[in-house]
């Protein structure tokens, strides 16, 4: 203790004690934290799953969505977005939303699939919407990945690049690269237009439709995607293959020029 | 005396007459001789040449003559794999490389062969001029180009002998034919412009679209209810009776290409675009003002359409007004209600020419 006490005026004492309380908080949060109070009661029938998903609600979303999903100033209402939404928002961890900002980004899901589910059956208990996709719609046998390509070149390629890349819109916000979008979350996407992407309604874009546009998202987009001209170079066209060819391809001629220049034939090296 | 010529250097030198340059002076003047016969312009000639270790040692040149041999044998080498990899190879075998990912492999293999066949000729060509080729530098001597006095005088006495026996300037009939032709010649020329293409008389001005007719959405091939289409989402539509097959398919769908977004109508903040719309579902050209790139990149909380080539930031809940960017003019909306059926139906055309301004579009 003594010790300890020697060493209080350390110029490091300051960055120490820092890290214990950190250090400290982050275990008390850990330990306190109520994400994982909800799981029990998984095989629950839908009203009680309703009445969870109610209380997962009242503790991680109302701040925002305001109580019984109606809204506030800082997030929109949740009446009608149906559990497609949900299981799409929550799914890929853009909610619950960490900062308010242009666009809010994916992330590391916070609740197990299960939460997720009764999260959905609460929202969707508030008004009628989506509901959550089966496997036969986001994943159908024997898609069509011609006319897949001719869809998702006339709606989506406009934002999301011909290979679905992603790309940049206004002040900040951003179409998403969907290499690694799952084929679910692809459909709720399109189905349910989260954030300022638009909704593509069984109206407009049909239920095989969705299925073709995702088969041949995968087919041009994945980590199986065949890209028989080699290298893509992130598949953004002509901006990133012309820079490389003028940084790598014509600077490797110039160092080679250079380094044969610079060498003398000569027996006596000056 | 002398210590002013002293501080006035060489150059008063000269001022200075033969007879009058006392003894004393003379260590200066001598002094200053020796200056003036160091020209500082003179030819310093060529380095003297430097030997290189494979004109001294044979060992090193007999190595160098097996290095481009080498180098030319790859080559060979390479070439020959590049035709077996043509043959080899069929066109759709895919194979995964580190870290270029599923690529080809009848692409990979005839890139690096005919790369390795071109680089190794060009290795080889500079390994053998530089070590084993004569480097012993050689002047060669300018001399003037003009041409002798005589020679001159004879050309120019030929030119005028020919001007004068082809009798030009005596037979004027023939002199002004002669002219003429040749003043007509390029008109040919210019007439073959007039191919570049028909004037494009009014076809600017109108688009495929016409009162009456229904908005076919351009996914499913059907025609558009209003219910189809709800807040927040995009669809695209083209005229009734406008099919893919058409042969002019690609030139109409490029003026009338039309996009349907549905915004609440009390956000609606154009009052003619309101009236146009029917309950908030908002049809407008898909086609940028600037320069007619296809603009459809729809924010539907902002209610932003941004276009991919520039930028162009149009707000489709005030008019289609610009925001930002190049565009020059709100994009035109298309007038719409529903007819008896149901369907969403067309009021008539866009009341001003669609996409990019033109010299005469007023």
């Amino acid at each position: 203790m003594k010790k300890l006490s020697a060493r209080r005026r350390h110029p490091l004492a300051a960055l120490v004690v820092l890290l214990f309380a950190l250090a400290a908080t982050g275990g008390l949060y850990t330990a306190l934290a109520p994400a994982d109070e909800a799981k029990a009661d998984q095989g629950s029938s839908s009203s009680l799953a309703i009445d969870e998903g109610k209380k997962l609600y009242t503790v991680g979303c109302a701040s925002c969505h305001g109580t019984g999903g109606k809204g506030t100033s800082d997030g929109p209402s949740l009446t009608g977005v149906g559990a497609a939404a949900v299981d799409f928002q929550v799914g890929t961890g853009r909610m619950p939303a960490q900062q308010p900002g242009a666009q809010v980004p994916k992330k590391q899901a916070k609740y197990t699939q299960a939460e997720t589910d009764q999260l959905a059956a609460y929202i969707a208990s508030l008004g009628p919407g989506p509901s959550v996709p089966n496997k036969e719609q986001y994943d159908p046998n024997g898609a069509d990945l011609a006319n897949g390509g001719e869809l998702f070149r006339t709606n989506c390629a406009q934002c999301h690049n011909f290979t679905g890349e992603g790309g940049a819109l206004s002040k900040g916000k951003f179409a998403p690269d969907l290499g690694d979008v799952s084929k679910k979350h692809a459909y709720e996407a399109m189905q349910t237009g989260p954030q300022n992407m638009p909704s593509f309604p069984d109206t407009v874009l049909t239920q095989k439709d969705k299925g073709d546009v995702i088969a041949y998202l995968k087919t041009v987009n994945s980590d199986e995607a065949e890209t028989p001209g080699g290298y893509k170079l992130g598949g953004f066209g002509p901006v990133s293959e012309g820079l490389f060819g003028w940084v790598f391809g014509l600077g490797s001629l110039v160092a080679v020029a250079i380094w044969v220049a610079a060498r003398t034939a000569k027996a006596k090296k000056s | 005396m002398s210590s002013e010529t002293g501080s006035h250097g060489t150059g008063s030198d000269e001022i200075v007459p033969e007879n009058e340059k006392l003894p004393g002076e003379h260590g200066h003047q001598g002094h200053s001789v020796a200056v003036l016969d160091e020209d500082p312009f003179a030819d310093p000639g060529l380095p003297p040449h430097e030997h290189r270790v494979q004109d001294i040692d044979e060992r090193a040149a007999r190595r160098s003559e097996r290095t481009v041999a080498l180098l030319f044998t790859v080559s060979m080498l390479a070439t020959v794999a590049f035709i077996a990899s043509y043959v080899a190879f069929p066109i759709d075998k895919i194979v995964y490389v580190w870290p270029l990912g599923h690529v080809s492999a009848l692409n990979l293999s005839l890139g690096l062969s005919l790369g390795m066949a071109l680089f190794c000729i060009g290795a080889a060509a500079v390994h053998w001029a530089r070590t084993l080729m004569s480097d012993v530098e050689i002047a060669d001597e300018r001399h003037p180009i003009e041409a002798e006095p005589e020679v001159k005088q004879k050309v120019l006495a030929d030119f005028r002998q020919g001007a004068e026996e082809s009798q030009l300037g005596r037979r004027k009939l023939v002199r002004h034919t002669m002219l003429g032709a040749l003043t007509l010649l390029p008109l040919s020329g210019l007439v073959l412009l007039r191919d570049l293409g028909p004037l494009p008389g009014t076809k600017m001005r109108h688009t495929a679209w016409k009162k009456g007719k229904l908005l076919i959405n351009e996914n499913t091939n059907e025609p558009l209810k209003p219910e189809d289409i709800v807040v927040g989402s995009l669809a695209f539509a083209k005229p009734e009776g406008l099919e893919r097959e058409d042969h002019d398919f690609a030139t109409e769908i490029a003026k009338a290409a039309l996009m349907l977004v549905r915004i609440e109508p009390d956000d609606i903040k154009d009052k003619r675009s309101l009236d146009w719309s029917h309950e908030g579902i908002l049809a407008y050209s898909k086609i940028c003002t600037h320069v007619g790139c296809p603009v459809s990149l729809y924010e539907q909380q902002t209610h932003h359409v941004l276009c991919p080539c520039h930028q162009s930031t149009f707000d489709l809940s005030d008019g289609a007004r610009v925001l930002f960017g190049p565009a020059g003019h709100p994009l035109p909306q298309l007038k719409i209600s529903v007819n008896k059926d149901g369907y969403l139906e067309a009021q008539g055309d866009f009341a001003e020419p669609v996409g990019p301004a033109f010299w005469e579009r007023g």
